[in-house]
């Protein structure tokens, strides 16, 4: 195993991972509680990823393997960018298999793929605080939470049914941790809310700009915000993906051409091939628009 | 059949070829060495020391070519070195009364123990375009240097304690105990943030940001009537007391630039009427820097001084969480990253209330 020459183990110094741990185990101690940390800054800009890059750092060891999405995607230049990061300062086996990843950095995506026991889901969290839109100060979000006023989001929710008919959130979806602390997602699709409800997979979550850290733990509870007469629900696609046939996944819609030709594509490109390996194939391959 | 986006990895490389290739531009043309960036750029190192935290003339230089001039970007190379530096101890308080002054002006008296002395300054060069620089020259040696008078004095009394010795100025006392100052590297800031706390983030801050608070605050918003009592920039020693010896060895010295400004309060229940102060030090001569965060300083001090926080450059929140160029960079920017999929999610929910509208 090879790693850069003049850099310790995971880029940051044993002190340092030290300090993250500690947050973490305090994240995980308290789930959907956001854990104040002292952030380093990265050879990365904030906000492509430094708060999951620190977390992975913290946690990763010789005998991880890796793998690194951003949209779903293991070939995005993000992903790749922080891929090859701890290719070269770990020397870390990569992978591009859901099932034989160990630890697994996302940007805006799960897995399609169920994750299983002994995984760990590494979000990068740009903003973490869940009522920073409706409070723009911390000092406020911070009591507000202490008391566990979360009246304002529900008034907030509901204020999108009175107007539009629905709740208009369709990522960065409101839930509850452990039936205690509202929690932001991370800008996943709500499409992928109900895939962190009672994981057995560990889910950490980093935000190094705005120097915090919070966690699920594996088979926690997450209930995603909604009313007895509105209840939540997710996104569905009329049409499958163009390439194997999935009608259970989240579709990426691409533009074919300038005369409103478009297809739908599986946002998880692992689970995609996957699938393609196994031999499905699209029913119906003609353009079909979403509903 | 469109398949998205694949290849980013050789994409990437080839990305990494082009900058390298541009940076260097044509070969007919020499390279720039890190000495002609440290000795003929040197302001642009004096604000990437101050704003990148770290003291190192040729480091900056090497960053400023590095990122083909653009400071933020220089600043952000610096820090992420900087965050890899372990920390061998702290320094005794630097005292910016005993300085090998450069220049110090004050705005308040016309004169002074000491005198004004202008130093290098842009201030009165009339800001035509001097064509005589677009050709190489030598730096003029037929003629006598710059009159300087004799080394100056370097125990000039700071305008800020001549007032003070008159109690005209509100006095500048350590809190009890002295606590040792939090360092912003290594933990997170939080609210309400103490004066050191909050000039430690104003000096790596921005300088535009900081200029355009600093602006905002003279033209109506959050006015606190400042004077620059003085401004001085000078070389000063820095001490460290390792605790083996017992006693503070000087290590090295800076180059700094401090500003003081002194600004009207009417006094309240429990202070009589005196001058308050707004505090700016950077590295080098960063000399607009110092008084912007000075005056910044001065206006982020409105809960302890009683005046309402109405001004976004009265707002700690506001100001401090937004001053630091490098993280306002990489959020601003990672708009360019992906985001397929909450686009995609908004489509489908813009189109889902569009279709019912229609109905």
């Amino acid at each position: 195993m090879t790693t850069a020459a003049g850099y310790n183990f995971g880029y940051l110094d044993e002190q340092t991972k030290r300090m993250i741990r500690r947050a973490l185990l305090k994240a995980v101690a308290i789930p959907g509680y956001q854990v104040p940390f002292g952030s380093r800054e990265m050879p990365l800009p904030y906000g492509w990823g430094t708060g999951g890059i620190q977390v992975t750092a913290a946690v990763i060891g010789a005998e991880d393997v890796l793998k690194v999405i951003d949209q779903g995607s293991d070939d995005t230049t993000n992903a790749v960018n922080i891929r090859r990061f701890f290719a070269r300062v770990t020397g870390v086996r990569t992978t591009e298999r859901t099932t034989e990843a160990t630890l697994i950095q996302t940007r805006h995506r799960i897995p399609e793929t169920p994750l299983k026991d002994g995984q760990i889901l590494i979000y990068q969290v740009p903003i973490p605080e869940m009522l920073r839109w409706l409070e723009p100060r911390e000092a406020e979000t911070r009591t507000m939470h202490a008391l566990a006023e979360y009246g304002l989001m529900h008034v907030r929710l509901y204020e999108d049914i009175a107007q539009h008919g629905h709740i208009a959130a369709t990522y960065d979806y409101p839930v509850v941790v452990n039936e205690r602390y509202l929690m932001r997602p991370s800008p996943i699709p709500k499409f992928d809310n109900p895939k962190m409800h009672r994981s057995p997979a560990l889910q950490l979550f980093g935000a190094g700009r705005e120097k915090r850290i919070y966690a699920v733990p594996p088979y926690t509870a997450v209930r995603s915000l909604d009313f007895e007469d509105h209840p939540f629900e997710v996104q569905r696609w009329d049409a499958c993906c163009a390439l194997c046939g999935s009608r259970d996944s989240f579709l990426d819609e691409v533009i074919t051409d300038d005369r409103g030709g478009r297809m739908f594509t599986c946002s998880d490109s692992d689970y995609c091939r996957n699938r393609r390996e196994a031999g499905h194939a699209p029913a119906v391959t003609a353009s079909e628009v979403s509903a | 059949m469109y398949v998205a986006v694949k290849g980013g990895e050789q994409a990437i490389e080839q990305s990494w070829r082009l900058l390298d290739e541009t940076r260097r531009g044509t070969n007919s043309v020499p390279e720039l060495t890190l000495q002609q960036i440290e000795q003929q750029l040197g302001l642009a190192v004096d604000r990437v020391m101050t704003e990148g935290s770290l003291y190192d003339r040729e480091l900056a230089a090497l960053a400023i070519k590095q990122a083909q001039g653009d400071l933020p970007e220089a600043i952000f190379l610096l820090r992420a070195y900087r965050t890899t530096l372990p920390r061998f101890g702290a320094t005794q308080a630097i005292d910016t009364a005993h300085m090998t002054l450069k220049r110090r002006i004050s705005a308040t008296f016309k004169d002074l123990p000491g005198g004004q002395v202008l130093g290098a300054t842009y201030d009165y060069t009339q800001r035509l375009l001097d064509f005589e620089l677009a050709r190489p020259r030598r730096r003029k040696t037929d003629r006598a240097p710059a009159e300087t008078s004799a080394p100056l004095n370097t125990a000039m009394p700071r305008v800020t304690d001549l007032l003070g010795d008159e109690g005209l100025i509100e006095s500048e006392t350590p809190l009890p105990g002295d606590p040792e100052p939090r360092d912003l590297t290594r933990e997170p800031i939080s609210f309400p943030a103490d004066r050191a706390t909050r000039l430690q983030n104003l000096a790596r801050g921005d300088e535009g940001f900081l200029l355009a608070l600093g602006y905002s605050t003279q033209r109506g918003y959050a006015n606190s009537h400042p004077f620059a009592a003085e401004i001085r920039h000078g070389m000063l020693a820095v001490e460290i007391e390792p605790e083996e010896l017992g006693f503070a060895i000087a290590i090295g010295e800076i180059d700094v630039t401090e500003c003081q400004m002194v600004n009207q309060f009417h006094g309240s229940a429990t202070e009589p009427p005196q001058f308050t102060r707004g505090y700016g030090l950077t590295f080098g001569n960063c000399e607009r820097k110092a008084m912007a965060m000075a005056l910044v300083d001065r206006s982020l001090r409105a809960d302890e001084l009683g005046e309402t926080a109405a001004s976004p450059a009265q707002m700690q929140e506001f100001v401090l969480y937004h001053s630091d160029s490098v993280e306002a960079s990489g959020f601003v920017q990672h708009l360019k990253l992906p985001h397929y999929v909450d686009f995609q999610s908004e489509l489908e929910l813009v189109r889902k209330l569009r279709r019912e509208r229609a109905q």
